[in-house]
């Protein structure tokens, strides 16, 4: 066990766990944070995602003793109340099925519209095809990011 | 009457709410309530005296939209404010929730939350508004009929004055329902046949929706189990002492399953587990292989099988055909592969038995209970949550799970791996299927047989499994001598309800089989079917407009070809156009065109993503495949189990027919016809026919 020191969501966090607990499960068993899903547990579907200063990592590969210092974000910090533009065009195109592997699509897709403001339909697969969705709501994610990048730039 | 009313609350009024991180037996919840006194109208619609209105959801939501469709049913005939509702999942209570009246099975599987909830829903939300109706004339000493209902108030059509349904609640459900009840008229309908927003997708966005995985209570532990890797194989003995040494593992037991590692949080439980050395008598299936299974189900089809279908007489017109087709087909068995892996949390102590489950079939869960703990239904508590995806996946975590706490004492959370969710599956069967048709001098059919060897899990009526014939049997071209025949193989894979069951592989081979009837007389596949769909309006309409909104009649720009297919999964009748180009071994689909007739539909916004969805589902059918290597499943993640991603997506175009036919299941409408779709399109572009799944380049080279 040891004790590490994260910023979770802009608050400072301390847990006292095995330094090799993927940070998933510390958010998820340690934290009661269940927002952030388990999918896999070997990075292949994206459920967990979540941004580890600014980038957006598997959580369930991320030991929690890599975390230290750095800064996790997870989708309860994305913002207060589902405002962000990426949340906002998720609600706006009634996106989700069953929902499970949300969590993880809206993050992976705020990292990449933090890096490229206007992503075409390839850098949406290139970026989003590590995030799998079995009730198939693919077409209505890539409508709904370009819809967070006119929301992201003032549009209505 | 005061009820459980912010216990599993969620849906719109809840959106912007709290997260409850622990849930509370229901004891503490009640007593540390404090919101306003709610109304009982009936099994569906509680009213509180600020004005709620509270709709119970008696089918699981596990992405189908049934949770909004119901909603809808029930709020067009209550005439409640729509932007005000709020939605809880039902108990456990057959009397009231049952599959077509069933007394004992409540749940959700073929397609029919909305199909089957039409009527009873929309009176259900009609009674109450006349038990509402009638405590306002009672108050105002009028006849009800001077008074009608909107928006949550009743109005009184002389004054203009209103009540408001919550100052009604208490005084409506002492009332007796008129036994004559109107429901309106389709063309006064105001949310069926539109598509307002899903109630739950402020909850899924923000990461606040709460599926069984996520429940959390107190004193709870976290369970993983090691089961035998072969399937019917048994614990022989297992040696404990270093997971018991691993930080955070509290207990090591053995179930009837296999072993579950029992600590404080999942991941330790997990450690535990990989340590945990178990000694298993393997059984009977310990040398099973794919090919060992193949070989089964292949001497099976050298002999006659039970009669299924049979009109005219196919072996007397056979031999009289101008031509003869052979063709032999097969599929494997598939995982259901939902993102959500099973999980369950369960206590289970001397005078109750408490479930927290995402389940498909939640009186499933109950009997369960009353089987293991010898507790009696009424100490049985079922909490039912959000399902991340199912798909047909039955429960056995449940009952796994209430094994475990029964004999660990503490509440127990149990989470299968991706790996425990693939390789312990029930499983869509595999099926072995040979045709033959016969033709005459112009191509059209004069007999079709088919013998089919597919595992069966629903039953034989003399000798069929309905569900193995499904999508064959139920062809409906016009062949005059038709016989399909039916084996079912014992191959020792467990196996199962899989989205759009018989069909997800009969459809791929009778859709693709027609079509090669059709080449063999260079006859247009859209032609070919229009031809012997002539007495099926609604297939035939479906087709024609799926074959117009393609401009099937157009000629595609080089190196992109069309196929298409049709089908009627439990009254979704469709037919779907799909555009693909191949390079060496690869193929793309590129546009999907699909028309739809599912009669009256409930919510348009809601069918199109459950085509969408049926849609994708079907082409991760081609290319993934369960395999079988010394009795255990080959395939453990989603490295090895390939299912689609983003970036193999086609443009799907949805076009819905209308229609005021009763509504159909649309949830496993659109997964059958997508394959042979496809499969077809690949033929055209390369000559080669398909026949056996999933798709490998070496087929297309």
């Amino acid at each position: 066990m040891a004790a590490i020191q994260f910023n979770l969501n802009g608050k400072s966090q301390t847990v006292d766990v095995a330094p090799q607990m993927p940070l998933l499960w510390v958010l998820r068993d340690t934290l009661g944070m269940t927002g952030t899903k388990f999918g896999c547990g070997l990075a292949l579907c994206g459920a967990c995602t979540v941004h580890l200063n600014g980038e957006a990592v598997r959580s369930c590969i991320t030991p929690a003793s890599s975390v230290a210092g750095k800064r996790v974000t997870t989708i309860e910090g994305l913002s207060a109340d589902g405002s962000h533009p990426v949340q906002r065009a998720w609600i706006e195109g009634d996106v989700p099925q069953c929902g499970y592997c949300q969590s993880g699509q809206i993050m992976q897709a705020a990292a990449l519209l933090a890096k490229n403001a206007k992503p075409t339909d390839g850098d949406i697969d290139e970026v989003m095809k590590g995030n799998i969705c079995r009730c198939g709501t693919y077409q209505d994610i890539r409508h709904a990011i370009h819809r967070a990048v006119e929301i992201k730039g003032g549009a209505q | 009457m005061s009820t459980r009313r912010d216990f599993l609350r969620t849906g719109a009024a809840a959106a912007g709410g709290l997260v409850v991180a622990f849930h509370l037996p229901e004891s503490a919840k009640l007593a540390a309530q404090t919101a306003a006194e709610e109304s009982k109208l009936n099994a569906f619609v509680r009213i509180g005296a600020d004005d709620s209105v509270t709709l119970t959801i008696h089918r699981a939501e596990l992405g189908q939209g049934s949770m909004t469709a119901l909603s809808m049913l029930l709020a067009e005939e209550l005439e409640c404010d729509w932007s005000r509702i709020r939605t809880e999942f039902a108990k456990v209570d057959p009397a009231n929730y049952g599959v077509f009246g069933s007394p004992v099975l409540q749940g959700v599987f073929g397609s029919l939350s909305v199909r089957t909830s039409w009527d009873p829903l929309r009176k259900a939300g009609a009674t109450a508004r006349e038990m509402l109706i009638g405590a306002a004339a009672q108050k105002w000493g009028v006849d009800r009929s001077q008074c009608r209902a909107e928006k949550s108030a009743v109005v009184n059509i002389a004054t203009n004055a209103r009540l408001t349904y919550g100052s009604l609640a208490e005084a409506a459900a002492k009332i007796t329902p008129p036994q004559k009840i109107a429901m309106k008229d389709p063309a006064a309908y105001e949310l069926i046949g539109t598509s307002p927003k899903r109630l739950d997708t402020r909850l899924k966005a923000t990461g606040k929706a709460q599926y069984g995985i996520d429940v959390r209570v107190p004193g709870m532990q976290y369970a993983v189990v090691e089961r035998c890797p072969v399937f019917g194989g048994k614990v022989a003995s297992f040696d404990a002492t270093k997971a018991r040494a691993v930080p955070g593992v509290k207990n090591v037991l053995q179930i009837s399953n296999g072993v579950a590692v029992i600590a404080d949080n999942t991941w330790s439980a997990m450690q535990g587990r990989r340590v945990l050395k178990v000694q298993w008598n393997e059984g009977a299936l310990a040398q099973a292989s794919t090919s060992s299974i193949h070989n089964i189900f292949a001497d099976l089809l050298a002999k006659p099988g039970a009669v299924a279908t049979n009109t005219g007489n196919a072996e007397a017109a056979m031999p009289g055909a101008a031509k003869t087709i052979d063709a032999l087909y097969e599929a494997p068995y598939l995982s259901h592969a939902p993102m959500e892996p099973h999980s369950c949390v369960v206590e289970v102590k001397a005078d109750r038995c408490q479930i927290w489950a995402g389940t498909q079939i939640p009186s499933a869960a109950r009997d369960a209970a009353e089987m293991i703990t010898g507790l009696p239904k009424e100490k049985i508590d079922v909490y039912t949550y959000y399902l991340g995806g199912s798909f047909g996946r039955p429960g056995q975590h449940v009952d796994e799970a209430i094994e475990i706490a029964k004999a660990a004492g503490v509440p127990i959370k149990l989470t299968w791996s991706r790996e425990d969710d693939m390789q312990h599956d029930i499983y869509r069967p595999a099926s072995l299927t040979k045709f033959q048709a016969g033709l005459d001098k112009d191509g059209w059919p004069v007999a079709w047989t088919a013998r089919v060897a597919s595992p069966s899990f629903s039953g034989l009526q003399n000798g069929v499994d309905r569900n193995g014939v499904d999508g064959i049997s139920s062809v409906v071209y016009s062949i005059p001598n038709f016989r399909v025949e039916y084996h079912p193989p014992e191959a020792g894979i467990p196996v199962g309800y899989w989205r759009s069951v018989g069909c997800s592989q009969n459809t791929f081979f009778a859709e693709s089989f027609i079509d090669e009837m059709a080449a063999a007389t260079a006859k247009d596949p859209v032609e070919y079917r229009r031809h012997l769909l002539a007495k099926q309006p609604r297939l035939l309409g479906v087709l024609n407009l799926a074959a117009e909104k393609a401009a099937w009649a157009t000629p595609l720009p080089k190196g992109r070809f069309r196929g298409v297919a049709v089908v009627n999964n439990l009254g979704g009748f469709n037919a779907q156009v799909v555009e693909v180009s191949v390079n060496a071994g690869k193929y793309r689909v590129h546009r999907v065109v699909c028309a739809v007739d599912c009669g009256q539909v409930v919510n348009p916004a809601g069918v199109v993503q459950q085509i969408q969805g049926g849609i994708v589902f079907g082409l991760s059918a081609l290319k993934g495949g369960i395999t079988i290597d010394k009795g255990r499943v080959q395939q453990g993640n989603f490295d090895q189990y390939q299912v689609l991603r983003i970036d193999e997506m086609p443009v799907i175009e949805v076009h819905l027919v209308p229609s005021h036919e009763a509504p159909a299941g649309i949830g496993e409408a659109s997964t059958p016809a997508i394959g042979p779709a496809v499969a077809n399109a690949l033929f055209a572009a390369t000559g080669k026919r398909i026949r056996s799944l999933p798709i490998r380049p070496e087929q297309l080279i």
